[in-house]
């Protein structure tokens, strides 16, 4: 949806139900003498209005309804329900279309299996020519019945001064009617050799078209799935507390800060922070991740994701369109229409096509008519309806949107959000990708990893002493400590006499105890050997660790090693990356020890440490002049100009936490499997829409001429008209197929 | 067949002028408000002339069952809209410079230009 524009806070409904212009005055009225309603316009013309003032939607609607009418919010409406609109529009589009078909070939194959059983379709005699009169009668009412939307739309197209599909179809089954039915009237006026009719054509064509539109309507619809899917997600009512009570109501009318209700099994209906209660959430139809999230009071709940254990009670902090879930579909939608640069020229193509067409048809039946054997006028008109028949601008214009459609939406269903079509088609290019390190490949949070027992023999009480001991300090290693504590059950100790030893550690008093925690130099100055222990530091320092000691009255106690943990699939993620043959490139602040050990950990043999956040923009400039396509992935502020100098950006988000707009693709899961993802589905895609535009281009490129009748000097071949509406109606349905078939790709993860 | 050759070549020059070189006429819309309605084949109008720098409303009104007519796209406003049938669907624009903005189906079949002075 395009935000609305307005200023002030106006409220736009639709009104159903309006049929006559007094209508205008009792709704107004009513609109106005509602609470908090500064002014009512309404417009009869397209039966909205706009209501000004600070009255909540819900009682305009009930203003409304209280006059007789029925009120809508134009940009509240439930997607839900629009879908459901769209799904019946398109169930009785279908049933049209087949019964046109119906209609059609049950008159064009009898007379299809006339002409090929019995002989020629010619007019000699009078008894011959009352009878094809009456078959042209018919076939006028299969032109009329189905497919006069063919004639309305090529008529309305011509007097707009433009061309389309349905311009092809009514001329070459008009022209080969009409020439049919001259035959009939007046056969004089063509030679005796030439008087043939085509009637069976215009039906068999008018059928065959409207069969392969029904067929095609079932295949599009296939490729919306992704889309369906996510859209399905959403909650169609919310149980509120208003007044005390427990309301349920339908999302579309929660209101921010609501306080809503969810128990188990049900979808939460919009976003929030939990108030109240303690649950576990399902948010793998978001993210894709597995496992489910553990959401207590003060964490965020995403609409759309699923329940599973207990009863909570959230606030809501964005609903209607401002939810993650809806900005998502959002996205997808704008992404699924937006064209990659290589459909561009199909595009430009497309606008030029029909015209050239029908220009091509005249040059063949002038072809025909200046150098083609008796009867000239036959093989002219043939050849110049085959043409217009055969000819496929849908299949060109399908070719790309279609594929792009079912790849974003496969994409979106594996957690991965593709901007747009530019986006998706250079990620289906990517030659070098850089990493940033933390909180990329790693974690991003330092957690406790080793702990090394040396004087005590408690790792508990090492742990409780150290941890709080380091509740004084706000390092992020200190808070590494302090959490690993925490998440064991330990409870921190009062410490007194706190002294932060800038560069070295810190030391405090604790039951009567004197902490020191921190490097080695720290020990050396306090007296406290720590020879047994150093090669083990080093050890642990190779490892990606940091290494610190631990001393208890002047004794070591521990020795408590710390690191930013690489993510569990990182390492897999990398290797499918340079199995692609894409360079990886790691960039990161850290010192050198701790980046060679990840690097070396995950596979990776291009890195740079200590880097600055302005050399990771110029590490992509400098790969881009070597003639690199280059992905940048991040997660911190620090990286933006980075992401933004790349080809690709790539933002990592935490899944709740979208950062939609920001990047060319976002990953709402941590795994770098994501990117491997999202590399995989816009090659798969791409493959797919130059699949499509090759068949089409190859298509047209070829059924034009041998339509026109090119081979007919070699071989003796000219093209049927019917079989031109069988290829024609087979062509558009073959590139809505293919790129169905993007639907089975898998990432081949894990 | 002099005739016939003649009668063709004018076809085709009829062709040209009438789907590429004629220019028709703009409708004109005062309020930069107007509505649009999708049937048969075509946007009427498909030729909207509204002024610039003032935002611009534009209500599109689809009763036409082909798919197509479904997806209507501003590619260089970076706008898409599904048309729900038989119902209006609002695209309000910022306002714009002066320029040609098409706006058409995916596969450009319905086809119309916003053109902004």
């Amino acid at each position: 949806m395009v935000p609305m524009t307005n200023t002030k806070s106006d409220i736009h409904l639709i009104i159903e139900g309006a049929g006559c212009a007094s209508c205008v005055g009792k709704i107004e009225g009513a609109l106005k003498a509602t609470l908090g309603v500064v002014s009512a316009e309404m417009n009869f013309a397209d039966r909205t209005v706009i209501v000004s003032g600070t009255a909540k939607t819900e009682e305009l609607i009930k203003a409304v309804e209280s006059v007789g009418y029925n009120a809508k919010p134009i940009d509240d409406s439930s997607e839900t329900d629009v879908l459901d609109e769209k799904e019946a529009a398109d169930w009785a589009y279908y049933k049209k279309l087949m019964r046109d078909t119906f209609i059609a070939l049950s008159l064009g194959i009898p007379l299809m299996i006339y002409s090929i059983v019995i002989g020629e379709m010619t007019v000699e005699t009078n008894a011959e020519r009352m009878s094809w009169f009456m078959v042209g009668v018919l076939t006028f009412g299969v032109m009329y019945f189905s497919g006069k939307h063919f004639y309305v739309g090529a008529w309305k197209s011509f007097k707009n001064h433009s061309a389309n599909m349905d311009t092809l179809i009514a001329l070459g089954t008009g022209t080969a009617w009409i020439y049919s039915m001259v035959v009939v009237f007046v056969p004089d006026a063509i030679p005796m050799m030439a008087r043939h009719v085509y009637f069976e054509a215009t039906a068999m064509i008018i059928g065959l078209i409207n069969l392969g539109l029904a067929l095609e309507l079932k295949a599009r619809g296939k490729t919306s799935e992704a889309i369906k899917r996510l859209i399905g997600l959403q909650a169609k009512t919310a149980t509120v507390i208003r007044d005390k009570k427990e309301v349920q109501i339908g999302i579309e009318q929660v209101l921010l800060k609501d306080v809503v209700k969810v128990k188990p099994g049900e979808k939460m209906p919009v976003d929030g922070v939990v108030i109240e209660g303690h649950t576990s959430i399902d948010e793998s139809m978001l993210t894709g991740e597995p496992m489910p999230v553990e959401k207590t009071e003060g964490d965020e709940v995403v609409a759309g994701t699923l329940n599973k254990s207990g009863v909570i009670f959230f606030k809501a902090t964005r609903v209607g369109k401002d939810t993650a879930l809806a900005q998502i579909i959002n996205m997808v939608k704008r992404a699924q229409n937006s064209k990659p640069p290589i459909g561009r020229l199909a595009d430009v193509i497309s606008g030029y096509f029909v015209p050239v067409v029908m220009i091509i048809s005249v040059l063949s039946a002038l072809a025909w008519l200046n150098f083609g054997p008796a009867p000239a006028i036959a093989f002219a008109i043939v050849s110049a309806t085959t043409v217009l028949i055969i000819a496929c601008p849908c299949a060109l214009g399908l070719a790309t949107p279609m594929s792009v459609m079912v790849g974003v939406g496969k994409a979106a269903e594996a957690g991965v959000l593709i901007r747009n079509g530019e986006a998706l088609q250079t990620a289906s290019k990517i030659t070098a990708m850089i990493f940033d390190k933390t909180g990329t490949i790693t974690e991003g949070a330092p957690k406790v990893t080793d702990i090394v027992l040396a004087h005590s023999k408690d790792d508990k009480k090492v742990l409780q002493l150290a941890a709080s001991l380091e509740s004084g300090s706000e390092h992020p290693l200190a808070q590494a400590i302090v959490e690993s504590a925490l998440e064991r059950d330990i409870e921190l100790l009062k410490i007194d006499s706190f002294k932060a030893i800038t560069g070295f550690g810190v030391e405090a008093n604790c039951e009567n105890r004197v902490l020191l925690f921190g490097n080695e130099k720290l020990m050396k100055i306090k007296g406290v050997d720590v020879t047994g222990h150093i090669e083990q530091a080093q050890t642990l320092a190779k490892e990606a660790k940091t290494p610190m000691y631990f001393a208890i009255d002047g004794h070591l106690a521990a020795l408590i090693a710390v690191a930013d943990p690489i993510k569990p699939d990182s390492i897999s993620a990398i290797k499918r990356l340079q199995a692609n043959n894409i360079r990886v490139i790691m960039l990161t602040g850290d010192n050198k020890e701790t980046a060679t050990a990840v690097a070396t950990k995950v596979g990776i043999t291009e890195f740079l440490a200590e880097v600055l956040p302005e050399d990771k923009a110029n590490k992509v400039e400098e790969l881009q002049r070597s003639g690199e396509i280059v992905g940048m992935t991040g997660d911190g502020i620090n990286d933006a100009p980075a992401l933004a100098l790349a080809d690709v950006g790539f933002a990592i988000g935490t899944g709740t936490d979208v950062a939609i707009e920001s990047a060319d693709i976002t990953l709402m899961r941590g795994s770098l499997h994501g990117l491997a993802d999202a590399i995989a589905v816009s090659k798969a895609t791409l493959r797919n829409i130059k699949q499509n535009l090759f068949g089409a281009f190859i298509y047209n490129v070829a059924g034009v001429p041998l339509a026109a009748g090119v081979m007919y000097p070699f071989f003796g071949i000219l093209l049927s008209p019917v079989i031109a509406g069988a290829a024609m109606a087979l062509s558009s349905l073959t590139v809505v197929s293919n790129a169905n078939r993007l639907r089975l790709f898998k990432a081949q993860e894990h | 067949m002099i005739v016939i050759n003649i009668i063709g070549l004018v076809l085709i020059a009829i062709i040209v002028w009438w789907f590429w070189l004629y220019k028709p006429q703009e409708t004109v819309v005062e309020n930069n408000e107007i509505m649009i309605e999708v049937k048969d084949g075509i946007y009427s109008p498909a030729l909207i002339q509204v002024a610039a720098d003032r935002p611009i409303l534009l209500t599109f009104f689809r009763n036409d069952q082909n798919p197509c007519s479904e997806t209507l796209l501003f590619p260089s406003l970076e706008i898409s809209e599904q048309l729900k049938l038989n119902e209006i669907t609002q695209v309000n624009i910022k306002a714009l410079i002066p320029g040609e903005y098409e706006f058409h189906c995916q596969m450009k079949m319905y086809h119309g230009v916003l053109k902004v002075i």
